[in-house]
């Protein structure tokens, strides 16, 4: 077993081009417990949390958008600065594990295991973030949608390493919601982000953990904007359970030992109806 | 537990101090050695082969390609079974290692020694199995009904016991009937199954350091399958962390025993988590329906009761377990009329056996949902109703035993009763998102919850029953003002190694208790369970103190030339009664001395349950009451339990602390159960054998508990305190379940409540 530990993505990224079947390892929270459960074996590794620059994050000059180094923790996006330009991923990132977890766990580790049920991954959805990625070849950017392409996969060439995403910073009410089994330290069996964007008069709303990819709910977005009343933010009770009942025919979602496909489409549709009240709290 | 060897009481250290534990520091340092942490050079690792079918018949069995791999020492299967071939608590029908047939996903197949984990791994995947597959027999009532053929030579019947009390016709103007069901729970402790074997030269013999509850039930099988001597096998307790039943079967003991013999090199054994799921047994499934029949002022007249409990692949202790859900099936109430029915069985799946209330947990699910349905009908309280019914010293229960404890049940109502409720409203008093069902998540707001109330009571049976003399041996030594206690009694965590020096320090006016290792070199002390050791091995110890004491006062006597009668123990020192300035310090007085006394201690006789029940099969009983309060989310069916208040008859508070502390421990079990813990069983096969999920309650699902001790000391225990580990898991599930239905005004009737349950 090799592990490197470079400090640059530059040294990273050589070293994936030299061994692009390297594991790389950020948190650990994920790789290690597949390690632990025999799945992966740690032959080479590039151990990524010494590189400073995916450590880092910054608001763009005009202040529309953030961007988040891959190596960010949980617990640096839960509260602070970035808490207030994306709440929705600040509350996506206070659902993940437990504070051991939150604290070394990682955004970029999130997309690199692109799981259903990874917390960050319906925010980055609905907020059609951009996600980086670097070889030695050069760097490119894909909008999340074009990113994650199954349970557990994703178009991360193996040589590339995610460098960061890009996220716009709305104007507009945005959270998101997880139920699980456990009031804490679970894995979500639905989950849900709606984001409201007032410039544009748009709704996006993404569904996590009910289908083999992250969802968006256009029909719903593109129905229930027509339906708002953007000067009094207001909407009817009917639209708010129409709203529900639509984002719960997207959902695509199974049976499994976690769960049944009846209740994540039935908290599919509790949570987009609450979150669409949140956003327009009047009538 | 008046005791007029003893003057006063002045020192700490003492019975009903709130003593620490004597490992405290070590394990919340992250010091202490459990079983997994044993420093030996030079072992071998051992690793197990296992079923991955429920039922299926081994056609072949080829170790050989497995002897390829460089460091592998080892591979030993059913043939190499010196001894006996088979195993078990109560019926030896369980294989070390399957040959013929498996029965269970998870069954040992072979084991493996190696210089390493890895090679281990890889040695077990380089040995080829094939399989005949076989039906499954899944399906508990299908062994019930004898529709599947018999898949162990015993049958599919473990035990068939029933109950028929008075008149099996009786009835009242109120009827009332309920389906029960409960999951699978796992014990769950943390500390993982892991053992050492060290080798006699020769192979004379073994010593096994291993994480356990029972030593000497250990002891009795592992010396019959490795076919030594009793002699010739030595146990020691190795670190344990929790057991909760899940180690009073075998597990990991016979293999790593066998590869230590036959290599003649230490061995250990680790699990992992997944595979201690598949390694120990776990709580039984049931499926329970009962039918009340009461006066119209809410008084039972008659149960009829029907138990189908799945036991698994092998038998274990599912005959106990049936007879405690049969015998418990009328709860802590009078009932005179009774027609009760109950079934263990065999099935394809994993084997089920002993766990915290062993039996009771499920017949006190359905009784106490069958009081809240009778409650109703009466149109009376859930308090009210169980007042009416409860029972006291001197009652006779449905079989035949007439209660001659301590039974304070009314007391533990009212007690409970009269604790405060939440003063918090729905959300709490600030905007902390943690105060409401779904936390972190934010799924809901104030207004989308609804809050319940519900009750739970219970009567749970102390010690082993149906005839087992399950009698504990102490030794005590005095020497140098020092105390030095020897005894088998297996510390799984539940503080037994606490209660030991309070009272020897009580006894014998001795702040220096040490403690002898803890192994087999002793006689028997039965198993740690069935809320058993305070008042077995806790009277082992006092007996035997108290016969040093006498040796003492004699030594004392003879030195003043004063009658022995006169002394006792006051402090730190041995003083004469009737003159009170004649005293000598108990570390004088043993200057150069040694009294040495060893104890048995044996509850009085119990007897089998006849064909129809009937019979004093328990020993002694202890009483508990839950009231839980729960806030609910019922378009999400998200719970939050707001507060659990309790009254427990636990005789005397030994040590409050360690009392709060099983208190507590046992309600978070019981939450586990009510709302989350469950195996999830599909075809024979776990599907979720992690704590990834299989969900227990972390921190920020455990309630506050306010808590209750009745002090009623019990003329019949030995230190007056009865046995409190397995009463506050017992019917604080019920309470939640009902506080769940209270809340969103649904029937609930099987645990864990799913999400789904509530909102579907
Ligand atoms: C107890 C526990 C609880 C958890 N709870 C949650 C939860 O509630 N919600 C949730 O979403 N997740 C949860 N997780 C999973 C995990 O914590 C998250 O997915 C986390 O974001 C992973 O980040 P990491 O930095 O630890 O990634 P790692 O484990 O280091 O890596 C994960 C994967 O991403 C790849 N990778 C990491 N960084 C990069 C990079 N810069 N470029 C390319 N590939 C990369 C790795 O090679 C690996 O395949 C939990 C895990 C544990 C152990």
């Amino acid at each position: 077993m090799t592990v490197s530990v470079p400090t640059s993505v530059a040294e990273a990224v050589s070293l994936l081009a030299a061994a692009p079947d390297s594991l790389v390892l950020a948190g650990g929270t994920d790789l290690m417990v597949e390690v632990n459960a025999g799945h992966r074996s740690l032959d080479r590794v590039i151990a990524v949390d010494r590189i400073e620059e995916l450590r880092d994050w910054s608001i763009s000059a005009d202040r529309r958008s953030l961007t988040i180094g891959s190596g960010v923790p949980y617990s640096l996006v839960m509260d602070g600065p970035i808490a207030e330009l994306v709440p929705a991923l600040a509350q996506a990132s206070r659902t993940v594990g437990s504070p051991q977890i939150r604290h070394v766990g990682t955004i970029g580790g999130n997309l690199g295991t692109c799981s259903p049920a990874g917390d960050t991954l319906p925010v980055l959805a609905a907020l059609d973030a951009q996600i980086h990625l670097r070889s030695v070849s050069g760097g490119r950017t894909v909008s999340f949608s074009h990113f994650m392409t199954g349970v557990k996969r994703n178009s991360r060439q193996p040589d590339e390493l995610i460098t960061g995403v890009t996220l716009p910073v709305l104007p507009g009410w945005q959270g998101y919601s997880k139920v699980g089994v456990r009031n804490a330290m679970v894995i979500a069996t639905a989950s849900s982000c709606l984001a409201v964007d007032e410039s544009t008069r748009s709704v996006r709303v993404a569904l996590g953990s009910v289908g083999p990819v992250i969802i968006r709910c256009t029909d719903a977005e593109d129905w229930v904007v027509g339906q708002i009343d953007w000067e009094r933010r207001a909407v009817d009770d009917g639209v708010v359970a129409e709203f529900g009942q639509r984002c719960g025919v997207a959902a695509r979602p199974i049976d499994d030992h976690r769960s049944t496909a009846a209740y994540r489409r039935r908290a599919i549709e509790v949570l987009s109806a609450r979150q669409l009240r949140r956003a327009f709290p009047n009538g | 537990m008046a005791d007029s060897g003893v003057a006063t009481r002045q020192r700490p250290g003492r019975i009903g101090d709130s003593v620490v534990r004597p490992d405290g520091r070590e394990k919340v340092r992250g010091e202490f050695r459990f079983s997994s942490d044993l420093p030996v050079e030079g072992a071998l690792w051992g690793a197990t082969l296992r079923s991955v079918h429920p039922h299926a018949r081994i056609k072949r069995l080829d170790v050989t390609p497995a002897w390829k791999i460089p460091g592998v020492e080892a591979i030993i299967t059913a043939d190499d079974v010196p001894g006996k071939s088979t195993y078990g608590l109560i019926f030896a029908d369980q294989p070390v290692f399957a040959s013929e047939v498996v029965r269970y996903v998870g069954e040992p197949l072979a084991a493996v020694a190696a210089d390493h984990p890895e090679t281990c791994r890889k040695a077990l995947e380089a040995i080829i199995v094939e399989y005949e597959l076989l039906d499954p027999l899944t399906d508990p009532e299908r062994a019930v009904d004898g529709s599947h053929p018999p898949i162990h030579p015993d049958g599919n019947v473990i035990r068939h016991q029933r109950v028929l009390c008075g008149d099996p016709d009786a009835t009242g103007p109120v009827v009332v009937e309920g389906f029960y069901e409960m999951g699978m729970q796992d014990q769950a402790f943390l500390g993982l199954e892991a053992a050492l074997a060290l080798p006699d030269p020769g192979g004379a013999g073994v010593e096994l350091h291993v994480a356990t509850q029972a030593m000497h039930e250990d002891l009795h099988q592992i010396a019959a399958c490795l076919g030594l001597p009793e002699d010739k096998v030595r146990l020691i307790l190795a670190g344990v962390g929790g057991a909760f039943g899940g180690r009073e079967d075998l597990s990991l003991q016979v293999h790593t025993c066998l590869l230590a013999l036959r290599t003649g090199r230490p061995v250990r054994v680790h699990y992992g988590r997944e595979e201690s799921f598949l390694g120990h047994i776990h709580r039984h499934p049931a499926r329970m329906w009962m039918r009340h029949h009461a006066t119209a002022d809410g008084r039972i007249i008659k149960i009829e009761a029907r138990f189908v409990l799945d036991g698994g692949a092998y038998a274990s202790t599912s005959s106990a377990v049936l007879v405690n859900a049969v015998t418990h099936t009328q709860g802590p109430y009078v009932c005179e009329n009774a027609v009760v029915d109950g079934w263990s069985v065999r099935t394809n799946n994993p084997p089920c056996g002993a766990m915290r209330g062993f039996g009771v947990v499920q017949a006190c699910f359905a009784h106490e949902g069958q009081m809240d349905k009778l409650a109703a009908a009466c149109g009376l309280s859930a308090v009210e109703i169980r007042l009416r019914n409860a029972m006291r010293t001197g009652d006779r229960l449905i079989t035949g035993q007439v209660v001659e404890n301590v039974a304070p049940v009314e007391r533990c109502i009212r007690e409970t009763d009269a604790l405060p409720l939440p003063d918090e409203p729905i959300g709490g008093f600030g905007d902390d998102p943690m105060r409401l069902p779904g936390g972190a998540g934010l799924t809901a707001d104030r207004g989308h919850i609804r809050r319940g109330i519900g009750w739970g009571v219970a009567i749970k049976n102390m010690m082993y029953s149906e005839g087992f003399d399950d009698y504990s041996t102490a030794r005590c030594s005095l020497a140098d003002g020092v105390a030095t206690l020897k005894f088998a009694t297996a510390e799984v965590g539940q503080g037994f190694v606490t209660i030991a020096q309070q009272i020897a320090r009580t006894l014998l006016g001795v702040d220096d208790v040490q403690l002898d290792r803890i192994d087999t070199t002793i006689g028997s002390a039965g198993s740690t369970s069935a809320s058993r050791q305070t008042w077995m091995s806790g009277g082992a110890v006092d007996m035997a103190c108290r016969r040093v004491r006498e040796r003492l006062f004699e030594h004392v006597g003879r030195m003043w030339s004063v009658d022995p009668i006169r002394l006792v123990v006051d402090g730190d020192s041995v003083v004469d009664s009737s003159d009170s300035s004649r005293r000598i310090s108990v570390a004088d007085a043993t200057a150069g001395q040694r009294f040495e006394e060893t104890a048995e201690y044996h509850h009085p006789p119990t007897e089998p349950l006849d064909e129809n029940g009937q019979g004093d099969c328990h020993t002694a009983f202890a009483f508990v009451a839950h009231r839980a309060v729960v806030d609910v989310d019922p378009e999400l069916g998200l719970v939050k339990v707001i507060q659990v208040a309790t009254a427990q008859d636990i005789g005397v508070a030994l040590n409050p602390l360690s009392v709060v502390g099983q208190l507590e421990g046992g309600i978070a079990q019981g939450l586990g159960l009510a709302v989350m813990e469950e195996i999830v069983m599909q075809d024979g096969k776990i599907r979720n054998p992690s704590f990834t999920d299989y969900l227990l309650p972390t921190f920020l699902d455990m309630p506050p508990v306010v808590a209750s001790l009745i002090e009623e000391p019990d003329p019949r225990a030995p230190l007056g305190a009865k046995g409190i580990g397995e009463p506050p898991c017992i019917s604080v599930t019920p309470a939640i379940v009902a506080a769940i239905r209270d809340a969103i005004g649904k029937d609930l009737s099987r645990v864990p409540v799913r999400p789904q349950d509530i909102c579907l």
